[in-house]
């Protein structure tokens, strides 16, 4: 009590100090709590960390992948993936029938499929869906997706105005008939897909015009969906809340009552959370503490490979890269092994092919290997021997730490091995967009992931003028494998010109494939039925909570 | 003074107008545009993008409807979140940012005043060097250090708070004092300077030798006058405060007005751009305003001239 009654006026404002530091934890009332984790296994409520916000959650605008992961849990498509293969297993369309031709899909509904709001699911329903997506007018970012359909391209770019005409009619409520142009033999997988998914027509309507970007019909309290979960809460830059859906026709099995996506821009602070009892899991994960967790906590700690590739596109319209001598011999002085596992570091695949590892039926016989010596008899072949006359080369990449540090290391090598100039650049996001797209680059880096599991989703990346292939490279003969492939109904044959045109690609070198991503993720040992899958994707009805002890 | 008022408020609407036609222009400037990704779109899609955010359209036509619906105060449609205005994005944004920067304004006040106050009563002996080396050290260590560090310590090993998230009351106390923190190692500087000028002039001998309390002469009379440099840095630094800060607001997971105002700039969102920086312009002028009035009122020597 002496403190207190202190005279001078510095000790009193020393005790007034004093006393503001220390109130903070008494009048918040902290201490130690349940956490997050531990309320939602009891009350199975998961809460999972979701990248970045989600823009928007209307299936036919939206492109990303947290939007796709939301999606998930408040839509259900004609078939639904398996939670450890993604499989196709029946969703609305209890099942199917597939012509000899593998040109009709004839969908049988199920008779108790409902949305949100009580109305029955119909096969119209999704024959508006599928109206919407390709209306010109909406400007659909993913409308290719259908285009499979017979006549659905020319309907969504305005050949033809009678939506009749396109391949999808509703036969009877319950019965979806869906004729496609060319065979698909991924087109199961590919219907998965968040623009395959129904819209509630009605409800769009009643927000507005059914071509109207800014029709307000997926905000929370607008919102009706078919899936098992419905929307409750989207609060912008913090997080989405979807709550069991009472109407979902497999309600039963579904365990979860919530799910909370949150969304972060900071992966530290994910990490944070996740540690804190906040999160059950997360898929960000900053690349320093993915070691960190696997020697410590390897119980906590996931790396799953997913069908996503790392690579450099190399501009074969600048001098030196045109010979593709230069792009072989850049290719294989790259150390993949050293790359992945002291710059990397995330247990991610060296990659000596552009598709990823994991596709059934498809295992691409183009490898390369490194070879420093061709590579420096390469370069001679070409007129730089020991790298006398080369002008030099420039990598892009985008801002980014991990993008650096393996520009760095390739940079370290190319001059080693070839005795090459290499400078690096580095460019904003949106900027090194730009730059990429109008060609005005040398060597850039590049990401890609597969939409569906079949290697036309890397492939046809790079067919002559292709809106992503950005290398200025063509060649008439892939572009005719490629072409023919996609005519093809016959897997294996249709994979065998896959091969030769991956064939075509190692050979040509229009791109050095670097590495195969891993996803690492930070996952609560009381997850369950949560399995790794290459598309990194987690059917949500599935999944529930059980104390890790039991 | 309301003359004044009415003066300083005509005055900030052409600096506005400056601002949001230098912001227009520099954002069409900057190379990248809102519609590119990895996954290249269609071309006739982002006709179909454009024509519908009307940038279609040749620049100067969309510079007039944009200064139109700007002064019916209508920041337009966000090109990030399709279904959202910049209006209600910023409606929703603001009070997060607002809350937060209150308490850290209260915790930047109480703890730089009073450690300033304190240094200045015996400067150059022990209890001037202690507050004053912790300020310098504050003032050392950016928000991107001591908000980890005090996430780590009080988040995950005392395990007193969330290390982030906006969900709970107690959600505020460590980004209020992380942000409050760096800004109380100015104050505590800026008022040990005032308070020291101020306590050497001559009425404040004259209330001493009046038989004056100590307590009454610092906080009757030397605190009005030694708060003066604190309150002309107030302005902006409230502005800066209470319209969110993106580094704070990063580290902790905080729903505010700081992220939209450097992630609409990487999303070339333009119109959350322009709205988020006439936003916090206003504010700034405004608070310059709230600040100068201040001012006069604690300084009689100032006049509304």
């Amino acid at each position: 009590m002496s403190l207190l009654r202190c005279r001078t006026v510095q000790c009193r404002l020393c005790v007034l100090l004093a006393v503001v530091l220390c109130a903070f934890p008494f009048l918040t009332g902290c201490g130690k709590r349940h956490t997050r984790v531990e309320t939602g296994i009891r009350d199975q409520i998961l809460h999972a960390g979701n990248g970045t916000d989600p823009q928007d959650l209307d299936p036919h605008i939206t492109t990303g992948e947290p939007e796709h992961k939301i999606l998930m849990a408040l839509f259900e498509g004609l078939v639904t993936e398996a939670p450890d293969d993604l499989r196709p297993l029946p969703g609305v369309a209890e099942r199917w029938d597939i012509s000899e031709d593998g040109l009709v899909y004839t969908f049988h509904l199920r008779t108790n499929a409902l949305w949100s709001n009580g109305d029955p699911v119909t096969a119209q329903d999704f024959v508006n869906s599928y109206h919407h997506m390709l209306l010109p007018e909406l400007g659909a970012r993913y409308r290719e997706m259908l285009y499979p359909i017979r006549n659905a391209e020319a309907f969504s770019t305005g050949r033809i105005t009678d939506f009749n005409e396109v391949g999808a009619k509703a036969l009877d409520p319950h019965t979806l008939e869906i004729t496609l142009h060319s065979p698909v033999p991924y087109f199961l997988s590919l219907i998965m897909h968040n623009s395959w998914f129904p819209v509630h027509l009605p409800t769009i309507l009643k927000h507005g015009d059914i071509a109207e970007r800014a029709n307000r019909w997926s905000l929370p309290g607008n919102f009706v969906g078919n899936g098992p979960f419905v929307l409750k809460e989207w609060k912008v830059n913090s997080h989405v809340l979807v709550e069991k859906s009472p109407t979902y026709w497999d309600r039963d099995n579904v365990k979860l009552n919530a799910i909370y996506f949150y969304s972060t821009e900071n992966v530290d602070a994910e990490e944070r959370a996740f540690r804190a009892g906040m999160l059950h899991l997360t898929k960000d994960v900053p690349q320093t503490k993915i070691q960190v967790y696997q020697q410590n906590q390897p119980h906590l700690i996931r790396c799953e490979p997913i069908l996503s590739v790392y690579f450099y596109r190399l501009n074969v319209t600048s001098p030196p890269l045109r010979d593709k001598r230069v792009r072989r011999a850049l290719a294989l002085v790259i150390d993949r092994e050293l790359l992945v596992k002291h710059v990397t570091r995330g247990g991610q695949v060296p990659a000596y092919q552009l598709t990823p590892p994991g596709i059934p039926g498809y295992e691409p016989r183009a490898r390369f290997s490194e070879d420093v010596a061709l590579a420096q008899r390469l370069m001679a072949e070409a007129g730089y021997p020991n790298g006398n006359n080369f002008p030099g080369v420039n990598i892009l990449f985008n801002t980014h730490e991990g993008h650096r540090a393996v520009a760095e290391a390739i940079q370290q090598m190319w001059m080693k091995h070839l005795n090459i100039r290499v400078t690096l650049r580095n460019e904003e996001w949106k900027v090194y967009l730009n730059t990429t797209q109008s060609m005005d680059y040398e060597v850039a880096r590049a990401g890609w992931g597969g939409d569906y599991i079949d290697p036309g989703t890397f492939l046809d990346l790079f067919i002559t003028d292709g809106g992503n292939n950005e290398t200025g490279w063509s060649h008439a003969e892939y572009d005719r494998l490629i072409q023919e492939a996609a005519r093809t109904g016959d897997m294996k044959k249709r994979f065998e010109l896959f091969q030769k045109a991956e064939d075509i690609l190692m050979d040509e070198m229009p791109i050095i494939p670097l590495y195969f991503y891993t996803r690492p993720t930070l996952i609560h040992p009381a997850v369950r039925n949560f399995y790794p899958t290459l598309l990194d994707l987690h059917p949500w009805k599935y999944v529930y909570l059980e104390p890790p002890s039991s | 003074m309301l003359r004044f008022i009415l003066r300083r408020l005509l005055q900030t609407i052409p600096v506005l107008f400056v601002v949001a036609t230098v912001t227009f222009f520099m954002l069409r400037v900057a190379p990248g545009g809102p519609f590119d990704e990895e996954k290249r779109i269609p071309e006739e899609i982002v006709r179909k993008l454009e024509a519908h955010y009307g940038l279609d359209k040749p620049l100067w036509q969309q510079y007039l409807i944009q200064m139109k619906n700007l002064l019916r105060g209508d920041f337009g449609p966000s090109f990030k979140y399709p279904k959202r205005t910049v209006n209600e994005l910023i409606a929703d944004a603001f009070p997060v940012s607002l809350e937060l920067g209150c308490y850290a304004l209260l915790v930047a006040l109480t703890l730089g005043i009073v450690a300033g106050v304190i240094a200045s009563l015996r400067p150059n002996t022990a209890s001037d060097y202690v507050p004053m080396a912790l300020a310098m050290i504050g003032i050392c260590f950016p928000t991107f250090v001591t908000g980890p560090l005090l996430s780590n310590y009080f988040g995950l090993q005392l395990g007193w708070f969330n290390p982030g998230g906006w969900f709970f009351p107690e959600d505020r106390v460590l980004p209020a004092l992380t942000l409050g923190f760096y800004y109380a190692a100015y104050i505590s500087r800026l008022t040990r300077g005032g308070m020291l000028e101020v306590l050497n002039q001559d009425y404040i001998r004259t209330a001493r030798a009046k038989g004056a309390s100590e307590s009454r002469v610092v906080v009757r009379h030397a605190l009005k006058g030694g708060l003066l440099p604190v309150v002309s840095f107030m302005g902006p630094a409230a502005a800066g405060l209470l319209t969110g800060s993106f580094v704070v607001e990063t580290i902790f997971n905080i729903p505010g007005l700081g992220r939209f105002f450097v992630m609409s700039a990487f999303n070339r969102d333009y119109t959350m751009v322009l709205g988020t920086v006439l936003f916090y312009a206003t504010l700034i002028v405004l608070l310059n305003l709230v600040v100068d009035v201040i001012l006069v009122w604690l300084n009689p020597k100032l006049k509304f001239e």
